[in-house]
């Protein structure tokens, strides 16, 4: 049977995330009550784990790491499918990069114990780095490929891989245990059944802390982070905008008059 | 800094950052040091050396001539103990991107990801900026070292070439036995969609105001009736509307249209330094309050999902007229 570790993240709703902004005093995200939902890459990740599983024998256990509000995407996975949950929350993770993010969810999955495979998005939707998938595969010493599009499970533990690439994309043999950074083109999750709302009633996640995790406060969150966000500053790239007025009809008119004078259209 | 080759021939993204490590190396006063694997490498490193590179080192060997990500990690990461750099740059490559992650975890230092500039500091300390919120942010390495960035083609000018350069070639010597855990079996060219976006004259971008399928099927009606590119936002792409390949901005596609066209879009930044030098920038979008409208020329407070039909239906009557206009004009 194949055990399976799907790192997910909360990330504000890409939808509304245009809301969020940052205090330039403070430098901490103004969330504007923006609802966290799974970072849409995480759930081709997870539902790669669920195909997995229809296909043959697997468990798979969603890790996530955040605040304990970020318990409920995982409770989120358990009602996709998912056997187990478990969220890595203490205020000593907070503020993170994502070096020292990979390095507690990789202690996270040495906790969990052997694994044959850890599936993560290829990026978060949050305007964060594509480091946290292959991160956490150098601190677990396993092989790598980012950016997966297509998996053909391979007999025992010698999978075969298509990944993006410039202009194409790149076949990788890989041996298992082994971490996929996945793709939107991977696959189309499902949307949660109400059967699968029904039965993560029963299940309940699990909560880890440093003090689980046995590491150093040193090693994790902004202590654990080689990186600092230094400053803030504006982008000049602004211009000098004429809005169009009048009705649809007349600003319509308006748009065509320009776009026929800078010689797009005509 | 790590140098890539495609067919012979280095990556843009790769030359731009030797023209950028240039000028960081002057005021650092250090040299330029450029690592490439592959095969048959001679060429391609003097080529890095023309564009302002002191040293390259090239490790050859037939089985690495594809990219190897466990070999590759562990050449790059021997050499870059042995030489000790203050900085580390790498081009936004797919290989890039795999490869930066994982040499910056095992020499544990930080990595920005996809910056759009990188200045020193006061005190010599690499500023990598991105852009993030509605703002620039800089990100620094304070203490490890290397302070590693990845860098996205087309954010750098292209270095002039200069084939009078004198610059040293090293061979490294690579581990007779790879790691044998990741291979890559071979890499597959299909199209190249992406050029077109990148050098399109005209480009019509949309984002989540598109609101659903329907919406998404008026833009890329706008962008046919432009005969123009079309172009999105992650949101857009979240919604599974359009191909991560055509996204535009910082972790995505740069472009240089003549004439941009944002549809239902906010503005964020993440999208917006993906458009140099446009000579018209106009939006559409429902929300007067959007930061896109300090962004563009024109702007358009309207629905999208009303205004796109009413628009196409106007450019495509005049462009009838315009072709009756010829045709008569002929005649």
């Amino acid at each position: 049977m194949l055990s399976i570790v799907v790192c997910v993240k909360a990330v504000p709703d890409p939808k509304e995330a245009c809301k969020i902004k940052i205090d330039p005093g403070t430098k901490t995200l103004l969330r504007c009550d923006v609802p966290m939902v799974i970072n849409p890459l995480d759930r081709h990740a997870l539902e790669a784990a669920l195909h997995l599983k229809r296909t043959g024998e697997a468990s798979i256990t969603a890790l996530s790491m955040g605040p304990l509000p970020a318990g409920n995407i995982v409770k989120e996975c358990l009602a996709l499918g998912a056997d187990r949950g478990i969220l890595l929350s203490d205020r000593a993770f907070g503020g993170a990069d994502a070096y020292a993010t990979a390095y507690t969810l990789a202690k996270g999955i040495e906790k969990i114990g052997a694994f044959d495979l850890v599936l993560c998005g290829m990026a978060s939707s949050d305007g964060a780095t594509e480091w946290v998938g292959p991160q956490v595969a150098v601190f677990l010493d396993v092989p790598v490929v980012t950016m997966v599009k297509e998996i053909q499970e391979g007999a025992g533990r010698n999978w075969l891989v298509k990944a993006d690439w410039e202009d194409g994309y790149r076949r990788v043999a890989v041996q298992l245990p082994a971490l996929f950074t996945v793709t939107r083109s991977l696959n189309q999750p499902q949307t949660l059944s109400f059967s699968g709302i029904i039965k993560a009633r029963q299940k309940t996640i699990t909560v880890w802390t440093l003090d689980d995790l046995a590491v150093s406060p040193e090693t994790v969150g902004a202590k654990g982070s080689p990186t600092i966000v230094a400053r803030l500053g504006t982008i000049q790239n602004k211009r000098s905008v004429k809005m169009l007025g009048g009705t649809a009809e007349e600003k319509a008119d308006a748009l065509v008059g320009i776009l026929a004078g800078a010689g797009a259209i005509g | 800094m790590i140098g890539e080759i495609n067919n012979c021939r280095p990556y843009s993204a790769s030359l731009q950052l030797v023209g950028k490590a240039r000028a960081l190396a002057d005021r650092l006063n250090v040299p330029v040091e450029v690592v490439l694997l592959g095969d048959r490498l001679d060429e391609p490193a003097a080529s890095f050396i023309a564009a302002g590179a002191d040293r390259v080192f090239i490790g050859e060997s037939p089985a690495m001539a594809n990219y190897q990500p466990e070999a590759y990690a562990e050449v790059i990461v021997n050499l870059v103990r042995a030489r000790q750099p203050q900085i580390l740059l790498v081009g936004s490559t797919f290989m890039g991107r795999e490869l930066a992650p994982m040499v910056a975890a095992r020499l544990q230092t930080g990595l920005t990801a996809h910056c759009i500039d990188l200045v020193l500091d006061e005190n010599h300390v690499l500023d990598q900026q991105i852009p993030a919120y509605g703002g620039l942010m800089s990100i620094l390495c304070p203490e490890k070292r290397p302070q590693m960035a990845t860098v996205a083609s087309g954010v750098f000018p292209n270095p002039e070439p200069d084939h009078s350069r004198r610059g040293e070639i090293e061979r490294v010597a690579i581990p007779a036995d790879l790691p044998g855990r990741v291979r890559t079996v071979d890499i597959v060219k299909e199209s190249d969609v992406v050029q077109s976006l990148s050098s399109a004259p005209v480009i019509v971008a949309g984002g989540a105001g598109a609101g659903d399928d329907a919406g998404w099927r008026q833009v890329k009606a706008l962008a046919g009736a432009l005969n123009a590119s079309l172009g999105c936002t992650r949101p857009a792409v979240d919604a599974g509307w359009a191909e991560l390949e055509t996204m535009i901005g910082q972790s995505g596609k740069m472009v240089s249209p003549r004439i941009y066209i944002g549809v239902g879009l906010s503005g964020e930044l993440q999208h917006m330094v993906g458009i140099k030098g446009a000579h018209i920038m106009v939006a559409i979008n429902n929300d007067p309050k959007a930061p896109v409208f300090d962004q563009v020329d024109y702007g358009v407070v309207d629905d999208c999902r009303t205004f796109l039909p009413l628009l196409i239906e106007k450019i495509k009557t005049y462009t009838e007229q315009s072709c009756t206009e010829i045709r008569r004009g002929r005649s």
